[in-house]
């Protein structure tokens, strides 16, 4: 356990910059842990209602897996652009942080898009999610990941608005690694939602 | 219905019911005697620039347990109301609360005793005292401190609004479905229940990661984990249990929102929901939710003894070990609520046994206690005293819960009167008694006066006395076969005479807030004679006593370093009581700024859950696009620190030494 | 600008190309398995569980840059403790829920 000893040096902002950018990213860390047991519990939800079909279409009838497996690959290339971003942030080379970030935005979007294409397919032929308990737990499933993301669109927006007039400081950077963590995070529980949902919907 | 105000309309008041008009108009009347008050004094700006927009801890953490002490009246009342109901309303006599409200009144007392007395309650000595025991200047994330403060706020505004604004839901503190679904429950009762619950859920669960973060990365230097003082180590043991519990109320909650606005089928009878699968999740939430509230009054009573029996904790790392095993163990006993659901018996059996085993660990904290007592000198103080009943009558009600394990037994006695007497037996004598004990015990610190004893001392007798002789009546009437929530009965069941007891036991505890509230009052009027100047009242052991009472609002001038587990009262022995001035220099402190913005996002939360539940849909958009606009606004907002003067610094310093020595 | 010292607990341009092409194979090959129908049933599902198990260690260890360095310590120790309490809730709701069911039908 790391405790860190403050000197009495006269080198305030460095130390509390490593000190400060470490409790919040580690706090931020620990929200995600909270939102894992948010899906885990939305996932078991919808482990033990998939079967309840009320009578209407199952996920073999609904998904389409070529499509989501575009979707798949849209979120996955945007994880890894979010990382590039990453990389060229340590090496404080703004430009290239802004261009790899607006591709993320980009895929990232272009995931939601399709998303909610899918859904509104759904809801158009009927199979909306008051049809059954199914299809209530698989758009609050999809539907609370995808929710995720956008909101996870919108603060890219924002951190980009910052590092354009801020630059890559202690402050921006700490933002942009908080905001990493939460881009990840959404494509692990994404590949939970591709096999649990859409592979095993459709065996 | 009228677009513009959805649903709300001036049938909404209950003109025509007596005791909800009279108790509405009291709350009413007391807010509006308030805000004049406030006015006559011209203490407005005094309010929103030292309290409202305040992230100092300490003061947060004041603002929680005055709402607390607020909220344990309006919820005790709701425990007188029912008391007399239930002694008046037995064979022709049906008493003076029709069911529908008598319905609303169990579930309202519930909910506000659990989320918005006991929580709060927790909540704000956490503040007070965890980050000075820590040796820090501040929690970890010093915005979101007042931001969870003010979400809390929006659930108690809630919830006290719905006394004159429509009505609260019929359903129980847990609001089960089917009953709970839209079908059976149309009115807003169970919409006030379902947003006053997740907003201020929300922002227990910012506090559990902020406290969480706290202990583990501003510990000052030599605090290693095992050198923790108890009260640190069972509140970081319950924030990690907030921060894995509370996202399943959320969830669990968001599916029964979803279920009743959007017509989904999570837990409906038709459509293929499955309303057992709301019990499990809100148990899963739920059992670890009553060790929340345990485990730091075990924390308090560990803190109490050991202060008051002058004598080191007996057992240390014993204690440590048993906390954090209650903490793994209260992940897999939730089945026990449940047992007559009809798992079976092999998941029963599980449940059961593992709900005995997590007896085993509070068993040894008791035997280390009484250790830590023997052969102490003990001084017999009001902390002292709650701590003392606490011992015996915590005991008991974890006995009669051990019996309610074995699920054979618990199908007898699943939702009777023994089991509301269980429960109640160790939220009143672990949780009510160890954070009143608490609240006296560090009450110096936060406010630089003790509290009257022999008041504090009244109080507690008349709690123990009416606590026994309100609820030793019940075990034996759910042995009878008295069921839970009942607003009649029959004469031939011959519990009658054992419910004019109860009545009488909860007029002794009422006696008993008399005195507490008696207390209060007295000691603030008498505070000059209990002054406390040392900073120490108690001859404590822990850092907290090492600053001023009450401390500076940075806590610590120079960061302590600690050495050994009870750093205070080491530093007592190698110094004597009044330590030099120390040799370094003062440096200048670096502190967050105070904001509103917390304040304002409350606000617009509540006024996006009030149009939420009366379907006033554009207050509920324009107060979403508000909510987000404060967190952009946060967000862009860089200019949030800055940095105390060395000088300024000393200059505080000398005044609290002066007042030291003068 | 806050300088890093630890490759470990920020990767390398390199140990981010790994993982995504890591984990297109690890996509690609079970959703093949499962639209060519060459497997089916129980071992279907056994092998395409260890597929998503694979690739969310493959994205934990080079996305998110968990491991045992003393940096990294805290967060890799928070997370198996939520995929502790995670197996617990989750596998323990599927049990009482599945014997409820059980229970609640017809025989």
């Amino acid at each position: 356990m790391s405790t860190e000893v403050l000197h009495n040096n006269h080198d305030h902002h460095h130390d509390h910059d490593a000190e400060a950018t470490s409790k919040v990213v580690f706090g931020f860390w620990i929200y995600i842990m909270s939102d894992c047991i948010l899906f885990a519990c939305i996932f078991a939800t919808y482990v033990v209602l998939h079967g309840n079909t009320y009578g209407g279409p199952s996920g073999k009838e609904l998904f389409e897996m070529p499509y989501v497996l575009v979707e798949t690959f849209l979120l996955l290339i945007s994880s890894f652009t979010y990382g590039l971003a990453m990389q060229a942030m340590y090496k404080a080379n703004k430009s290239q942080v802004m261009m790899w970030l607006a591709i993320t935005f980009l895929l990232g979007l272009g995931f939601i898009c399709m998303e909610i294409n899918e859904f509104h397919h759904l809801i158009l032929e009927g199979n909306g999610p008051n049809r059954s308990a199914f299809l209530s737990s698989f758009f609050t499933l999809v539907g609370t990941h995808g929710l995720h993301v956008t909101c996870g669109l919108i603060w890219m927006v924002m951190l980009m608005l910052q590092l354009n007039k801020h630059g890559i400081t202690a402050i921006t950077s700490r933002k942009l690694s908080c905001l990493s963590l939460f881009w990840h995070f959404l494509d692990i529980v994404w590949i939970f939602v591709f096999t649990i949902v859409y592979l095993m919907g459709v065996m | 219905m009228d677009h513009l105000l959805g649903k709300l309309s001036l049938a909404a008041i209950p003109f025509n019911e007596l005791p909800a008009m009279l108790a509405g108009g009291g709350m009413v009347g007391g807010f509006i005697a308030l805000v004049l008050l406030i006015t006559y004094l011209g203490k407005w700006k005094w309010l929103w620039t030292e309290w409202l927009t305040s992230v100092d801890h300490k003061k947060i953490g004041v603002m929680y347990i005055i709402v607390a002490l607020v909220m344990l009246l309006r919820g005790f009342a709701d425990a007188l109301l029912m008391r007399t109901q239930q002694a008046m309303s037995v064979g022709a006599n049906h008493g003076f609360l029709p069911p529908h409200h008598y319905d609303q009144i169990f579930t309202a007392h519930g909910v506000i005793m659990i989320f918005f007395m006991a929580m709060p309650f927790m909540v704000g000595l956490m503040n007070i005292v965890v980050p000075l025991q820590i040796g820090a200047r501040d929690v970890a994330f010093p915005f979101l401190n007042s931001l969870s403060f003010w979400l809390f706020m929006v659930g108690v505004i809630l919830v006290m609004l719905c006394l004159i604004v429509g009505e609260f839901g019929q359903t129980g503190w847990l609001a089960y479905p089917p009953l709970s679904e839209k079908e059976f429950s149309p009115g807003v009762g169970v919409d006030y229940y379902i947003w006053s619950l997740q907003i201020s859920g929300i922002g227990t669960l910012i506090s559990g990661i902020n406290f969480f973060v706290t202990i583990l990365k501003m510990r000052c230097p030599g605090m290693t984990l095992m050198k923790m003082p108890v009260f640190t180590w069972t509140a970081l043991c319950a924030n990690i249990l907030i921060i894995i519990a509370f996202p399943v109320l959320t969830v669990t909650l968001s599916m029964l929102t979803l279920d009743r606005y959007l017509d989904f089928h999570f837990f409906t009878n038709d459509g293929g929901g499955n309303a057992m699968m709301y019990v499990n999740l809100i148990w899963i939430w739920g059992h670890p939710e009553v060790y929340i509230l345990v485990l730091p009054a075990f924390g308090i009573f560990s803190e109490v003894v050991s202060t008051f029996s002058r004598k080191r904790l007996f057992g240390y790392n014993m204690m440590v070990y048993a906390t954090a095993c209650i903490t793994l163990l209260s992940f897999i006993v939730w089945l026990h609520h449940f047992f007559t659901m009809g798992a079976g018996a092999n998941v029963n059996a599980f449940f059961g046994i593992a709900t005995m085993i997590i007896s085993i660990p509070t068993g040894v904290k008791i035997f280390n206690w009484l250790f830590t007592m023997y052969k102490g000198k003990i001084t017999f103080t009001a902390p002292m005293y709650w701590t003392m009943g606490f011992i015996v009558t915590f005991s008991i009600g974890g006995m009669t819960g051990v019996l309610l394990a074995v699920p054979g037994a618990d199908f007898l006695l699943h939702n009777s009167l023994f089991l509301i007497a269980h429960f109640h037996n160790v939220i009143i004598g672990g949780v009510v008694f160890g954070y009143v004990a608490g609240f006296n015990y560090w009450f110096p610190k936060a406010f630089g006066f003790k509290l009257n004893e022999k008041l504090g001392k009244c109080a507690f007798w008349c709690w123990l006395v009416g606590f026994y002789v309100a609820f030793m009546p019940l075990y034996v009437l759910g042995f009878m076969g008295a069921t839970r929530r009942l607003s009649h009965y029959d004469a031939s069941t011959g519990w009658h005479p054992l419910f004019v007891i109860a009545l009488i036991g909860a007029l002794i505890i009422f006696a008993g807030i008399g005195f507490q509230l008696l207390q209060v009052v007295v000691s603030i009027i008498q505070r000059k004679q209990n002054i406390d100047v040392t900073g120490d009242p108690w001859n404590g052991r822990t850092l907290e006593w090492d600053t001023a009472s009450p401390p500076p609002f940075y806590n610590f001038a120079f960061v302590p370093e600690v050495h050994s587990l009870e750093p205070h009262w080491d530093h007592k022995q190698e110094n004597g009581m009044n330590a030099g001035k120390p040799k370094c220099p003062y440096e200048d402190i670096h502190m967050p700024k105070n904001t509103g913005v917390g304040f304002v996002i409350g606000l617009l939360a509540f006024t996006f859950s009030f149009g939420m539940i009366w379907d006033i849909w554009w207050l509920a958009i324009i107060s979403a696009v508000g909510m987000f606009a404060g967190v952009v606004y946060r967000s862009f907002d860089y200019d949030i620190d800055y940095y105390v003067k060395a000088e300024e610094v000393e200059r505080i310093e000398n005044e609290i030494s002066n007042r030291k020595i003068a | 600008m806050a300088h890093n010292t630890h490759d470990s607990s920020h990767g390398t341009v390199k140990s981010y190309i790994v993982g995504f092409i890591l984990s297109i194979i690890l996509t690609v090959i079970p959703y093949w398995l499962v639209v060519s129908h060459i497997m089916s049933g129980d071992s279907l599902v056994f092998t395409v569980v260890i597929f998503a198990i694979a690739q969310l260690l493959v994205q934990l260890i080079f996305f998110l840059h968990l491991g045992t360095s003393p940096e990294q310590r805290n967060s890799t120790l928070s997370f198996i403790f939520t995929v502790i309490v995670v197996f617990l809730i989750a596998g323990g709701s599927l049990w009482v829920m599945w014997n409820l069911n059980y229970n609640m039908m017809d025989h």
